[in-house]
């Protein structure tokens, strides 16, 4: 294999530095945990979606054999919440439920069996409210109100931004399409339930491990709720049994579970039921979208206006950010000079939905993509072509003020078209088989952290000793994207050492530097410029000493190979455990440290906070499929898809990454669902998840998984660690839209819904039959009442960033900073 | 109500184990708590998930859904068997070089059951590949890398060296040259 610019690991594949642990069953999961005494805790869920806790009984279980301590949400009355903006959950509930599976108390005993057994003899007496099931019934001012924060009544969030001059843009156009577009609700699935064992200390101080892809976040959390100094709670992130957004929050179980142990001065474990883990959830929100775009003649967009409403489920978790998400993304990929985006998220009494893989962009994306191929149809042009030809520029900034650095999605979309064989095939398949394509982009990281400050995003701590090996410390969650191996392989690469010569330490916020956590696709960017900042630190100690010694200037030394070298004479030289005795002995114990913070974005409005990323990556995918017109049934036999990751740090690991992600977007183009629905009267008429099963909910098998041929496409990015992008999202993205757009080529019918069902495809064929539209999709979009947007020009009309009218809109500051207006239980 | 206790002997992985559990334990929780073989994992409990499959004389059984006690005198094999004095299965190796197990979590189980297919079947096609795992879930991988070493584990463990993964399985395709017939 040929070897990228003078690297010796990156680029090259390796077995990943945790495979061993894995395929052993040695990796510690955080249910995998034991310690002396242990007990367990198990939660009594609420049975109704919306109510006013009346009384808790907890008499029978208190009396139950082997229950040893109950803990009431009293204990905990402060809200917690992942964005400093909605700090509006309870470990425990306190004097509401606002879902069907909402923690109303906590049972503890020696064994999990007992503890289980308990919580089935807890009454708790509910008052019924309103349920709110939809965003329309959000919208209805006339119900009873989830939160007492918030917009309005049950809209959480509004907001309304305008760049450019969209109106006129509208006038110019040569063909201006509108379409409404519905994505619904899914969830990660990820095959771990959620599991979190605390163990005090006995002086006050308490460990959490848990699984969690953000233990910084969490150790926040637990800071403000049991109110503790941070620097008595230590929490370790154990390896994650598949994340995909899902552990992202710091959840009521984690916080319950350690007041728990500190109650009882003894370890206390909790492990979600997968029931559980469906009322966790923070899954995809639910997104109806209205999207208008003004066309040229030759595809070009000239303005878009994008309407997105996101049913948020009972809490705000991220959906502040996802909100924001559901319009940020929308200009990265083709040239968009005029943009207007309204989005709002309502408060429903369903589980929270938060971040799921893509983060609140595959909605609009799905909705542009599918958009772009119906424009390509009415205006005669190739649908590879309206792409191909109007794409972003490199090195641009965006009519939203996003920087945008490589672009690879020219070469992306040439992979795919040509190994599809789309020139050639391409609307001349036999009836009920077809091709579509789309592209997508996704951020390398978030450009601003969850809450404001100044301090890095990433930290990396090297330790190096006379043994020759070096410890590499930091906070970096590993979920199974292979992050640990991206810290060693870094680490290694610029020592010019072996990865078995390299212990890590990471995710333990008592020992390691904080990395912010696994989430926005930001590790391998941020932590990876860590490490190397760290690793260019020791080597540039490690080459003072060692030149002194063989009397060669630090210029021409090499790192390679374990050993330290004259370039211009290999021979002359030592092994590295050598050369940092040297080291050692020159300048003392040794350590570095190595951190990153990602670069000011130029936006200056409210709302240019979500958005900004170092990089973005980008994906092309063409998928094929085979529609049966009599059944509607839609089978997909391949997908090609082409990902820019800027450069693999591991090729074989940024394959997996790729086809995973093309995996979870087949999945939910096609079957996965989060839907819910009401009892029946003589029940409850509570609303309740349709699904909270692995059997009812339904994701692709082995035998349901399409062949994927992937390009990588690699166009270093100066902004990424040996120019590496992000892989782990944004190859999801392009599959949904492109799933649709064949599904046109197939048979002539357009279902602007996701996933795709038989029932779906029946209708619209059987609606063109009867001479209509052919077309199966959502038919109007909620009544919302937007402010007034706010205006900021454009970089093309001389803008410097800030929004003209922020007085007049009564919006103020920068970013997404704003205070909360509080909140009661 | 307390449960009753039961005393009973399991050969687990070649070693015979005595001990007292509540009678109603599952082979998984059996497995995992007095025995500390957290290696085989849960994903539903419910038989959904197959994360938690081990070998019951060589056949893949769902340990979630199996009563413990009935499997007193059967070879009970978990994946802390699969790695020997000699070093990896040729499975665990090529899981571990193709990144197979990204989380890991559901590769104990899909170990467990490939191992069986193979013993049955040392040169399965791609479709018996997929068919023996399609009661195994994993939302990681999109299950091609995991098809990918089964495939180099059978032709390792058959002595085949021409069955190793082709260059596109590290890198990807390097060239649009597809046939299409």
């Amino acid at each position: 294999m040929p070897e990228p610019d003078g690297l010796n690991l990156i680029g090259t594949p390796f077995r990943r530095v945790d495979g061993v642990a894995k395929v052993t069953g040695r990796t510690m999961f955080a249910d995998d945990l034991t310690f002396p005494r242990m007990v367990h805790m198990k939660l009594v869920r609420s049975s109704v979606p919306h109510a006013n806790i009346v009384s808790i009984d907890s008499t029978a279980a208190e009396a139950h054999p082997g229950v040893i301590h109950i803990v009431r949400g009293e204990s905990m009355p402060d809200p917690f919440g992942i964005l400093p903006v909605s700090q509006d959950e309870h470990a425990i509930a306190i004097d509401k439920v606002r879902f069907v599976g909402d923690p109303v108390l906590g049972v503890v005993a020696l064994s999990e069996d007992a503890a289980e057994a308990a919580t089935r003899l807890v009454k708790v007496e509910y008052e019924a409210l309103d349920t709110i099931a939809s965003v329309d019934e959000a919208l209805d001012g006339t119900r009873d109100e989830i939160h007492d924060y918030g917009d309005e009544g049950n809209v959480h969030k509004k907001v309304s931004l305008r760049f450019g001059d969209v109106e006129s843009g509208f006038e110019k156009a040569d063909l201006v399409l509108e379409d409404t577009l519905f994505y619904e609700g899914n969830t990660h699935l990820p095959m771990e339930q959620h599991a979190a064992v605390a163990v005090p200390e006995g002086d006050g101080k308490v460990t959490l491990w848990s699984s969690t892809q953000t233990p910084h976040y969490v150790h926040r959390a637990l800071t403000r709720v049991l109110k503790i100094p941070a620097s008595h709670i230590r929490v370790i992130a154990c390896p994650n049994g598949g994340g995909f957004g899902g552990k992202s929050d710091p959840f009521n179980h984690e916080i319950a579970v350690t007041r728990a142990a500190l109650d009882l001065g003894r370890p206390v474990k909790i492990c979600l039921t997968r029931e559980e883990v469906f009322y966790c959830h923070r899954g995809r929100h639910p997104v109806t979208m209205r999207i208008k775009t003004g066309f040229a003649k030759d595809g070009a967009m000239i303005s878009q206006h994008l309407q997105t409403a996101l049913d948020g489920g009972s809490f705000g978790s991220y959906g502040v950010a996802s909100t924001y998400y559901t319009g940020a993304l929308q200009t990265v990929t083709y040239q968009l000079p005029n943009y207007h985006w309204d989005g709002m998220r309502a408060f429903t009494n369903k589980p929270p939905c938060g971040p799921k893989r893509g983060h609140g962009t595959p909605q609009p994306r799905f909705a542009l993509e599918v958009q772009l191929d119906k424009a390509a149809h009415e205006l005669g042009l190739d649908p590879a072509d309206i792409r191909l030809n109007h794409l972003a520029n490199a090195d641009s900034i965006t009519a939203n003020w996003l920087r945008i650095g490589t672009i690879g999605l020219r070469q992306c979309i040439e992979k795919v078209v040509e190994g599809s064989g789309w020139r050639e095939r391409y609307g001349k398949l036999p009836e009920g088989r077809g091709l579509g394509i789309a592209c997508s982009s996704y951020l390398c990281g978030a450009g601003l952290p969850i809450y404001w400050n100044h301090m890095p995003h990433s930290g990396v701590q090297l330790k190096l000793d006379r043994s020759g090996g070096v410890a590499v410390f930091c906070g970096q969650t590993e979920i199974g994207q292979g992050s640990d191996s991206v810290l060693a392989a870094c680490v290694a690469e610029v020592l010019g050492i072996d990865l078995q010569d390299i212990r890590l330490c990471v995710a333990d916020t008592d020992l390691t530097p904080v990395d912010l956590g696994s989430y926005s696709s930001r590790v391998t960017l941020m932590m990876g410029n860590a490490a190397i900042q760290a690793a260019e630190r020791a080597k540039s100690l490690i080459s003072k000493a060692v030149s002194k010694r063989l009397e060669v200037p630090v210029g021409r030394l090499v790192f390679a190979e374990q050993r330290v070298f004259d370039a211009t004479d290999p021979e002359k030289g030592m092994a590295f455990a050598e050369a940092v005795q040297a080291a050692e002995s020159e300048f003392g114990t040794l350590g570095t440290t190595g951190s990153y913070t990602a670069p000011r974005s130029p936006g200056r409005y409210r709302g240019a906070g979500v958005g900004p990323s170092p990089a973005y990556s980008y994906s092309a995918a063409v998928v094929e499929v085979e529609v049966d017109p009599v059944t509607g049934i839609t089978r997909v036999p391949k997908i090609w898809v082409a990902h820019d990751v800027g450069r693999c740090i591991n090729p074989v690991l940024v394959m997996g990454q790729v086809e995973g992600g093309v995996y979870m977007g087949l999945g939910e183009a096609i079957m996965e669902e989060s839907a819910f629905r009401r009892l029946p009267k003589k029940l409850s008429n509570a609303l309740v998840h349709k699904f909270p099963s692995i059997l009812e909910y339904k994701s692709p098998t082995f035998n349901d998984m399409c062949d994927v041929e992937t390009y990588i496409v690699e166009d270093p990015d100066p902004n990424g660690p040996f120019g590496a992008k992000e892989v782990g999202q944004g190859p999801l993205l392009p599959i949904m839209p492109a799933v649709c757009n064949a599904i046109f080529d197939a048979v002539g019918v357009r279902i602007d819904q996701i996933p795709v069902q038989p029932h779906m495809i029946v209708q619209a064929l059987e609606e063109k039959r009867r001479g209509g539209a052919g077309r199966y999709g959502p038919k109007r979009f909620p009544v919302v009442p937007w402010d007034e947007p706010l205006q900021v020009p454009t970089p093309m009309e001389g803008g410097d960033g800030k929004a003209v009218n922020a007085e007049q809109v009564g919006v103020h500051g920068g970013t997404m900073k704003e205070t909360p207006k509080g909140t009661k239980s | 109500m307390t449960p009753e206790i039961i005393t009973a002997t399991y050969k687990v992985n070649g070693e015979e184990r005595t001990i007292a559990h509540p009678g109603h334990h599952t082979l998984l929780e059996v497995l995992r708590e007095p025995l500390s073989l957290t290696g085989t994992k849960h994903g539903c409990e419910l038989g959904e998930c197959g994360a938690c499959t081990v070998l019951i004389d060589g056949e893949p059984q769902l340990a979630c859904l199996a009563l413990a006690r009935e499997f007193e005198g059967c070879d009970i094999e978990t994946v802390e068997a699969l790695e020997t004095g000699e070093g990896l299965h040729p499975l665990q190796a090529t899981f571990a070089d193709l990144g197979a197990a990204q989380c890991g979590y559901c590769t104990p189980g899909i170990l467990m059951v490939s191992k069986a297919l193979l013993e049955e079947n040392p040169k399965p096609g791609r479709a018996e590949i997929k068919e023996a795992l399609s009661g195994n879930l994993c939302r990681c991988t999109g299950y091609i890398k995991i098809v990918e070493a089964v495939e180099w584990a059978a032709g390792m463990a058959r002595g085949d060296d021409d069955a190793g993964p082709a260059d596109a399985v590290f890198y990807g395709q390097r060239d649009g040259g597809t046939d299409h017939a």
